[in-house]
């Protein structure tokens, strides 16, 4: 396999009740990250971003599953590929935190009240090295500076609720990328933070990134943070993948109607115009799909035939994919 | 220009520490620290900067759901701060208040029908007819339907909530509303209706808006004059255009070059702040941002700069520009 993680056909169930079929969250997403990538997820609420990112660290638990069918390979450090999603728990436990770690959404609840930053700096290196003490000493200190925040001898002893927002969210990176991980998953790493802060730590993690040949995951709502940090970008909507590009061409040639209307909404806001431009409607939640585009509703190219039928995610052009029957009757026309 | 419909002088809001065994105070954290701002007819005043620079209390300050420490309100020519509690409750039917979170702000027991009446019964004597032609007029206006009136707000998505909250604002007919940070909850697509619903129920209703938000974009895109907070001073205040396109104080310029681009192809032009914004119990010395600020000078550590007119109504506070 010459790719670093390649999710093939990736469903979640959730489960509700004996009688009932279970609901499906997310469905048919293939996604195929490249080592030293960086790829971004984007969506709004509830379209199953985070679960799907959470399926790849193996986080799901009762009531969501990762439903039948669904394959996630991940290469390995000794370059043996590992199937993850019928991985064993004590294997599955060897890959958290040192081949793949995470960052998530609020550095305020992530980290333990109870503990300083050093014990849970060195819990993972506890975990998954043989160092001896003094040595996670110096390796959480060094790694403190790396994601530069001053004072870190003293910071060590400090417990979260002495630092700020931006300060735990740097520690946070400093937990995931101790043991030099191979993938990184970023839950919306800065929504909790502040613009000016936010800035500070996107520039941190396009610096580090690029000195520990990561890879990264963005899961963002936020499509100035993927312009910021991304090379690849898939754009969820109710469950499934309805556009994915690189990111010049999702922001100059958006191709899905949603993926449009989305940037739309977002830059006419510093456009001259008074009235902004909106996506009528609201999302679909889940179980309540429609059999035909889970967009329809929402859509002004909307046909008879996205009503009827669930759109392909095909190949418009090279390395361009979209879910939209626009596209692909423009492509038979023209073979045509 | 049209009149002044409010007018803020010198706002204080200070919260006590209390501390020791017979919660003595021991200090203040200075929420607001001398604010003045004036807010026209039918405009729209937004106060922006990052969490913790005081602009919810200053919002909430304004209407006396916080009482002031020190300076003058004055709304509509009264100085509201000396009224007493019955005269300020009447005052309330014109200054109306929406919330930023409309999953907590609205009252899970009661239909939307209940919520919408609410604020009459409380400000008005209206028979149930007249109650009825108010509620189906407001919820036109916002673009709730007939037969959603008898539902309850855990039916609804977070922006129709959102709808729901602005029409309990709008329903007393007020002419000034705190909006404080009505989209941030929301999600893109839909924070763009709420934001349109705004802009056109104003012209509608000639409301005055002040609009609190940490979104600079947002904040761009609704509001005629701006001003930036920063440890709760107005650091620069003027019209939206002309502090965007020429913004003059560095924590200003630093604010607006951290938004993060819209396209990725266009050239990175960051000014980077070092650390984090000081606590407000204990602000530094001097201008407030003297510990973050690219370009400080020996007398920014000593003393507090003054507003200055730099034409058109455009202040800064900053020594740069003595």
């Amino acid at each position: 396999m010459d790719h670093l993680l390649e999710m093939r056909n990736l469903s979640i169930d959730l489960y509700k009740g004996k009688k009932t079929p279970a609901v499906k969250l997310v469905e048919g997403i293939d996604l195929t990250l490249e080592k030293r990538q960086n790829f971004g997820v984007v969506g709004e609420s509830g379209c199953g971003k985070s679960i799907t990112c959470s399926s790849i660290m193996g986080l799901l638990s009762f009531p969501l599953s990762v439903g039948a069918g669904s394959s996630i390979r991940f290469q390995r450090e000794d370059g043996s590929v590992s199937e993850l999603t019928s991985l064993p728990k004590a294997e599955m436990r060897k890959i958290r935190g040192k081949e793949i770690s995470m960052i998530f959404q609020e550095p305020m609840t992530a980290l333990d009240p109870m503990y300083t930053i050093e014990e849970q700096i060195q819990e993972t290196l506890r975990f998954h090295t043989d160092m001896n003490r003094a040595q996670m000493h110096d390796a959480a200190l060094e790694m403190l500076n790396r994601v530069k925040i001053p004072r870190a001898a003293e910071i060590l002893k400090d417990y979260p609720h002495h630092l700020s927002g931006g300060m735990l969210q740097r520690v946070m990176i400093a937990i995931a990328l101790i043991n030099n991980p191979r993938l990184l998953i970023a839950d919306e790493p800065t929504t909790a933070l502040d613009v000016t802060i936010q800035a500070q730590i996107l520039d941190l993690m396009n610096d580090l990134r690029e000195s520990y040949d990561t890879s990264v995951i963005m899961i963002t709502h936020d499509l100035g943070v993927i312009a910021e940090t991304c090379e690849q970008v898939a754009v969820f909507y109710a469950g499934q993948v309805v556009e994915q590009t690189d990111v010049n061409t999702l922001f100059h040639a958006p191709a899905h109607p949603y993926t449009e209307g989305l940037l739309r909404s977002v830059t006419s806001l510093s456009g001259a115009q008074k009235e902004l431009y909106t996506i009528r409607g609201t999302v679909p939640t889940a179980g309540n799909f429609s059999s035909g585009c889970r967009f329809a509703d929402r859509c002004t190219h909307c046909t008879e035939q996205c009503r009827k039928s669930i759109p392909p995610l095909s190949e418009i052009e090279p390395g361009h994919l979209c879910r939209c029957f626009l596209h692909s009757k423009k492509e038979t026309e023209g073979q045509a | 220009m049209s009149e002044i419909l409010l007018d803020v002088k010198h706002l204080k809001t200070y919260f006590p520490i209390k501390g020791g065994v017979i919660r003595k105070t021991v200090g203040y954290v200075r929420a607001v620290e001398d604010v003045s701002l004036t807010i026209h007819e039918k405009e729209t005043f937004s106060l922006v900067g990052e969490s913790g620079c005081g602009k919810s209390t200053t919002g909430r300050t304004i209407l006396r759901l916080i009482e002031p420490t020190e300076g003058e309100i004055y709304f509509e020519g009264e100085n509201l701060c000396s009224l007493d509690a019955e005269a300020m409750r009447q005052k309330r039917r014109d200054m109306q208040l929406v919330f930023q979170d409309p999953y907590s702000s609205l009252n899970p027991r009661m239909t939307v029908r209940k919520l919408l009446e609410e604020p009459l019964i409380t400000h008005f004597k209206l028979s149930q007819d007249e109650l009825n032609e108010r509620v189906l007029w407001i919820s036109g206006a916002v673009g709730i339907s007939p037969e959603q009136l008898d539902r309850y707000p855990h039916q609804f998505s977070g922006g129709q909530r959102q709808r729901i909250a602005i029409a309990r604002a709008l329903i007393t007919r007020p002419r000034f509303v705190v909006a404080d940070e009505p989209v941030s909850a929301l999600d893109v697509s839909i924070q763009a209706q709420v934001l349109n619903l705004l802009m056109s129920l104003q012209e509608e209703l000639g409301l005055s808006y002040l609009f609190i938000s940490h979104d600079l974009n947002v904040v761009r895109h609704i509001s005629n004059r701006v001003g930036v907070m920063y440890l709760g001073r107005i650091v620069e205040t003027g019209d939206t255009e002309e502090v965007y396109t020429h913004p003059l104080h560095p924590y200003t310029q630093a604010l607006l070059s951290a938004i993060p681009r819209r396209d990725p192809s266009e050239p990175k032009t960051r000014i980077h702040l070092q650390g984090d914004v000081p606590s407000p119990a204990n602000p530094p010395s001097g201008c407030p941002f003297h510990n973050r600020c690219p370009q400080c000078m020996g007398i920014c550590k000593e003393t507090m700069p003054q507003a200055k007119d730099m034409g058109g109504g455009h202040l800064v506070s900053c020594h740069l520009f003595d």
